[in-house]
Parts: C-alpha cells; structure tokens; sequence
C-alpha cells in the first residue's frame, strides 16, 4: 500500500455538501468518501492506494479532478485497490455530483 | 408503490439498502466517516474499507421499524472480518434493547475473512447467537440472499437460523463453495467451473425446492421488498424442542431420500417437476406455481 495527502486550488464548492461513500473497494476499483473540509478554496485528498508508484498519475487525475470541479472546501479520502485513471475519474465525478445533489 | 426494476444482483449493499427501506429512513451507524476499517488488513498492507464491508443501522419498511446489515460482496467477498462482524453482531444486541419489528440481514458473503480467520470464526458464533437471542426475544430475523457471493460458510449457517430467508436465482446458499468442495474433494465430486452446475446444486432455485429458502423472487430489489413484507405478515415458526427435533427428522429423511442425487435436475423431478431439464429458464412465477403443484401433488 501507498499513502500519500495531496492539496489542490479549486473554486468553492456549492453550499450544502453531503458527506457521502462512492464505490466498492474491490479489485480495479475504489471508494472515494466526500467530507467537508477547509480553507473553501482548497480540495484535500488522502489516497490509500494498492498500487504502488504511481503518485504522479493521481496527482495528474486528482488535479484534473480539481479543475473541472468546484471542489474548494472538500475533504475526499481514497480506499483503491488498483483502478485505472478513467474509472478514478468517473468515480470522483459521481461522487462529487452525489455529494453536491446534482451535476455543476 | 410501483418502482423502476433494479438489479438486487447487481447493486451495491448502500443501494440494496436504499431501494429496500422507505425513503429518507435510513439511520447508518458506525458509518464509513468513522473510518472503522480492518486493523487486520491494514497489517497485512492490504487494501482497506471505511465502513469494513458492511453498513448496519436502522431504518422503516411500509413505516415499520427494522434494523438491518447489509454486506458488500464486492470488498473482499463480503467476508466476515473482526470489525464486519462486530458491526453485525452489535446490532443483533441492539435489536434486544430497542425491539424493531424484524432485523434484516441483507447477505453477500463467501464467510470468513481468512486474513483475520480467528477473530471472524468467534465473530460468527457470536452473530449465530445473537441470531438466536433476538429470535427468542421475539424479533423476527429474515436473511436475503440475491448477491454475486450469496451466503456461504458462516453467513450460510447463520441464514439457516433465520426465520424467513428469501433468496433470487442468482443467490447462492450452502456451506462450502464450490471451490472448496473442489479442492478438497477433486473435481470429480465437484467441478466448480461448471457454473450451470454450480447454480443447480446452490441456487435460489434448489434452495427453494429443498424449502430451505421461504421465498423465491425475480432479481429484483422491489420483488424483495415485497417479499420482505409478506414474510413479516406470516407467523415466526414456533421453535420449541418438539419443532427442532422434528426439523432434525425431516433433514435425516431428505438425506436418505436424495443420497443418491448428483445433481439439482433429479431433486426437481423428485419435486414433481415435469421437465427437470428446462427448470434453469423457468420465470420465478412459473417456477413458484409449478412447484405447489408437485407439492399439493403430493412430491417430496
């Protein structure tokens, strides 16, 4: 396993988030948990990953994640046990939109 | 309440248990923000869950109060680990303090998580027994068995002890899998590749026919929902020694009857099905009409 904390920039998001559980942790796959968090410009990420060494790859995801949402102000913590990049995309954009009560 | 078919077999445990209980009544507890994951796993730098494959909590059907467990047979086979089985076994507990109208065991389970194989044995015994409290509290407990890992090992005993179990085709019940049986006893005995076997021998279908499951429905969360209440309407059975003892008759009868059979088509045909063979493409209706038939007919 892998632990890493990773911090984007990223808009604030919209008032009312509902802390929620998205996703299985089950092989090539991930669970991804929305809290609310802090500063409101900042979207922290805890990754607990089964795949070792591939730091740079979430950074890329995860900042990609942070850029097209408005993610400001969430705490997102990662179970993975090996997902590829497109489904831990997928998988933070349905979270987000769970947890925010609809698509931005 | 007319609902958009959704797959039992195919949903989450989280969306089992959100398309089962009455809208906006689910209470989790211990849930996954409390991060309760498996110290275990993490020892063995494996991955982990926050809510450790099971959510458990309280919630409304048709506005009666239930307390429920449902596992997630995706993390890990929805295998009974320490903290998994404190969950469900707290519940049980709680269920005699604060007397629902039922505890629901929603089921997805290969049984014990072998990483943590001790600490998950003791954690079934204790769930069987807390089973058995609540049923004699007179809380009934119903399992529901629709999952890709069905019930097997513990999880199997422990859905035998409930008081209803309502099973879809695609579940799966027994106590050894396939795979086991296979390795321990050849594929001669057992080929665990042969799905179709596989599905005649542990399927909802031959679970039924046995009367081990209660019900028999479509992959359907609504159909189990349904189900679920019609369980709820009917009289617990009675378990008083005479019952048991009676139970343990009927089992050693039914073994000696099929000791024989290798396979489920010839326990349907003892079942008075006309056509064993064509059983596996029955709807769950048919399925269901033509098996009160062969039993007011007076089959096994």
């Amino acid at each position: 396993m892998e632990k890493f904390n990773l911090e984007f920039d990223s808009p604030p998001s919209p008032v009312g988030v509902r802390s929620t559980l998205c996703g299985v942790v089950s092989s090539g796959n991930l669970e991804v948990l929305v809290e609310a968090g802090e500063p409101s410009h900042v979207c922290r990420v805890e990754v607990n990953t089964s795949a070792v060494g591939f730091r740079d790859i979430w950074q890329a995801v995860l900042a990609d994640f942070a850029a097209s949402h408005a993610a400001g102000g969430l705490s997102l913590a990662i179970n993975d046990a090996g997902a590829t990049p497109a489904v831990v995309g997928l998988r933070l954009a349905q979270a987000f939109e769970t947890s925010t009560g609809g698509p931005t | 309440m007319t609902l958009r078919r959704v797959s039992y077999f195919e949903a989450s445990a989280r969306a089992r248990v959100a398309g089962l209980m009455d809208p906006g009544s689910v209470l989790e507890w211990c849930p996954p923000q409390q991060r309760h994951s498996s110290p275990h796993l993490a020892l063995l730098d494996a991955p982990v869950a926050f809510d450790d494959g099971v959510m458990v909590g309280s919630a409304r059907l048709d506005g009666m109060p239930l307390l429920f467990a449902a596992q997630e047979g995706r993390f890990n086979g929805g295998a009974v680990g320490e903290v998994h089985g404190a969950k469900i076994c707290g519940l049980l507990r709680r269920a005699l303090r604060e007397r629902p109208r039922a505890v629901l065991l929603l089921v997805d389970s290969g049984g014990v998580r072998l990483h943590e194989a001790n600490a998950g044995l003791i954690a079934i015994s204790e769930i069987m027994r807390g089973v058995l409290a609540a049923q004699a509290a007179g809380i009934p407990v119903i399992a529901l068995i629709g999952g890709s890992c069905g019930a097997f090992g513990g999880m199997g005993i422990v859905s035998r002890l409930c008081d209803a179990l309502i099973m879809s085709e695609e579940g799966r019940l027994g106590l050894s899998g396939p795979e086991v049986i296979e390795t321990v006893q050849g594929v001669e005995e057992f080929d665990s590749r042969d799905r179709a076997l596989v599905w005649r021998v542990t399927g909802g279908k031959l679970r039924r026919a046995l009367g081990e499951a209660s019900d028999l429905v479509g992959d359907d969360v609504g159909a189990f929902r349904a189900a679920t209440l019609a369980a709820l309407a009917r009289p617990s059975e009675v378990r008083d020694l005479e019952r048991l003892l009676a139970n343990q008759q009927a089992l050693e009868t039914r073994r000696q009857h099929f000791a024989e059979a290798r396979d489920g088509l010839e326990i349907w045909r003892a079942c008075g099905f006309a056509e064993p063979e064509a059983v596996p493409m029955l709807a769950v209706d048919d399925f269901n009409r033509q098996l009160a038939a062969g039993q007011a007919g007076g089959s096994i």
